[in-house]
């Protein structure tokens, strides 16, 4: 039955092993192992294409952008701009003025929280998030609900960990203003119907925000066949450096929105009697933007249209399925988050195993997996358990790798049990 | 009796003997495994050591001049940690606990090798012993 779950390797589409050695940090030992990295949905590895891409920028056309008449700013300038028009096309963004450049995913919601906040928000408005959502799409709308006096309404999920449609359906009304949520979920895998949930919300003249931090990476995006109004994602997980995030957004929202930060290339003129601001998507990016993140994003989007998409996510689909079904397998082994539709994820907990000692004894293993309630304590508070252990995949792994990593958690239970 | 800052220096030793974290891993694992057991009526909530990641109950008896720890983990490796550190301070008069240099945690690299969040747990059960050692020598006082 095991084999059955896995595609025979001439059927793939692509070789994982080739695709990897594009990862220099694939190959290195730790703790006299070779690195077995299953930390994926915290941050992914890097290919040489990319750390090149950051190396030859500083090398050879480090200026500032935007700024200069002179060769190196205009040659960083034009690069910059580039990989706008690069990120519009990878989420298929109907122009590049709805791309903006954050610092990550974080960044992005809190711009949008302040910024329509600001703009349309009165007392008594609702914002509807999820119980699923990771702290960086709930703290930004509490500190908003706070100052403007909004209320915060959370639709419940269910023990499978999907979100409940019904209860969803019953908190929408009136008052809701936003509905902002995770297209993936970061600590149980669910694959939320987007569609569906952007449908009902627009039925009812609702904007949503889909967190995309743990989508990007494992499946494309087309933010016009969605309709999503905002969409927030980082770098950082898709290959690209740290530091590094986009906020699309509706052309239709963003020119009405009002800018949250002063400085430096968001305005048009400035005098102390009058400031106008810059038109999009410069008057959200004041401040010398990360140069250097820009461009490492250009090089993974490159990179991205590289490789056989289809193939690495069917690939991905399976490996996780094969990953999943091992794991459950275990005695003693419980699964948090079991939808119909996950990605990425395998969150679990281990009877009588206490979920850091079993992260450590796999770390000297050389496998890195995530432990703990990877920043959505209301899930944990959910399923009443302190935390998890996560393993989570990208196409580079294989499942030689996944074998390992069953092999050690079998033993590491016998050990701490 | 050895003195504390011996005990100290003898588990650094003990430690030289692993070259590689994942020996000394498991022989924190084994000492973990090894801790007394804590008598189920004294693993109440009250005794629960704020704090840590993991839940960790310590309770001193005092025995005579003395302070006699009964300790729990619901982690192996935090067990075994507190087994290190009762090797030192297990037993001893509250000027003995209050004065203890402890220097092994630096030493083996435990704090290289566990997260943050650990190290912060180790360090609150460290100030929890000692603070019932400054409450007893107050009494004693």
């Amino acid at each position: 039955m095991e084999k059955e779950l896995f595609i025979p390797s001439d059927q793939l589409g692509f070789d994982p092993a080739v695709l990897r050695n594009d990862f220099p940090i694939l190959t290195q030992e730790v703790n006299q192992r070779p690195l077995i990295y299953l930390d994926n949905a915290a941050t992914s590895q890097k290919p040489k294409q990319v750390i090149d891409a950051i190396s030859q920028y500083y090398k050879t056309y480090n200026a500032n952008v935007h700024r200069g008449v002179h060769f190196l700013s205009q040659e960083a300038s034009a690069a910059f701009e580039d990989v706008r028009v690069k990120v519009k096309n990878f989420i298929n963004a109907q122009s590049e003025q709805e791309i903006i450049y954050t610092s990550g995913t974080t960044a992005s919601i809190n711009l949008i929280a302040k910024s329509f906040a600001q703009t349309f928000l009165k007392e008594g408005d609702e914002i509807l998030i999820s119980e699923m959502e990771h702290h960086s799409n709930i703290v930004p709308w509490q500190m908003i609900c706070e100052q403007f006096n909004t209320r915060l309404k959370v639709i419940p999920i269910l023990d499978s960990g999907e979100l409940n449609m019904e209860k969803f359906k019953e908190s929408i009304h009136e008052k809701t203003k936003l509905i902002s949520i995770c297209y993936v979920s970061n600590s149980l895998g669910t694959v939320n119907a987007a569609e569906k949930i952007i449908d009902l919300a627009h039925q009812n003249n609702i904007p949503v925000l889909l967190d995309g931090a743990q989508a990007v990476c494992h499946q494309r995006i087309d933010v016009q066949q969605l309709d999503v109004d905002f969409f927030a994602f980082s770098g950082h997980k898709m290959m690209a450096g740290t530091g590094i995030g986009v906020l699309y957004g509706k052309k239709k929202w963003l020119s009405e929105m009002k800018p949250i930060e002063g400085g430096g290339e968001m305005i048009k003129n400035v005098s102390f009697t009058e400031t106008t601001y810059n038109d999009l998507p410069f008057k959200f990016e004041a401040g010398t933007p990360n140069i250097e993140g820009v461009i490492s994003l250009g090089a993974a989007i490159d990179y991205w249209n590289s490789i056989n998409r289809s193939a690495v996510e069917q690939y991905e689909d399976y490996l996780l399925n094969y990953m999943r079904n091992q794991l459950s397998s275990i005695d003693g082994v419980r699964l948090i988050g079991t939808a119909s539709k996950v990605s990425g994820v395998a969150s679990f907990i281990v009877e009588g195993v206490n979920h850091l000692d079993l992260g450590m004894y796999l770390d000297t293993f050389g496998i890195a997996v995530r432990t703990g309630h990877h920043c959505t304590e209301p899930v944990m508070d959910r399923f009443n358990i302190p935390g998890t252990l996560r393993a989570s995949i990208l196409f580079y792994n294989t499942k030689e790798e996944i074998d390992q990593f069953i092999s050690a958690t079998k033993q590491g239970i016998k050990l701490l049990r | 009796m050895k003195s504390v800052a011996e005990i100290d220096r003898e588990i650094v030793e003990d430690f030289e003997l692993f070259d590689q974290w994942p020996d000394r891993y498991h022989y924190i694992i084994e000492l973990g495994q090894k801790l007394d057991p804590m008598p189920p009526e004294y693993k109440v909530d009250q005794n629960k050591v704020k704090g840590c990641q993991s839940s960790v109950w310590i309770f001193p008896e005092r025995k005579g001049e003395r302070l006699f720890f009964h300790c729990d983990s619901d982690s192996v490796f935090v067990k075994g940690e507190i087994a290190l550190l009762m090797k030192l301070l297990q037993n001893r008069t509250p000027d003995e606990i209050l004065n203890a240099p402890i220097h092994f945690i630096e030493e083996i690299g435990l704090q290289k090798h566990i997260a943050p969040t650990r190290a912060n747990g180790l360090v609150a059960i460290i100030k929890q012993v000692k603070y019932y050692a400054l409450a007893l020598s107050a009494k004693n006082d």
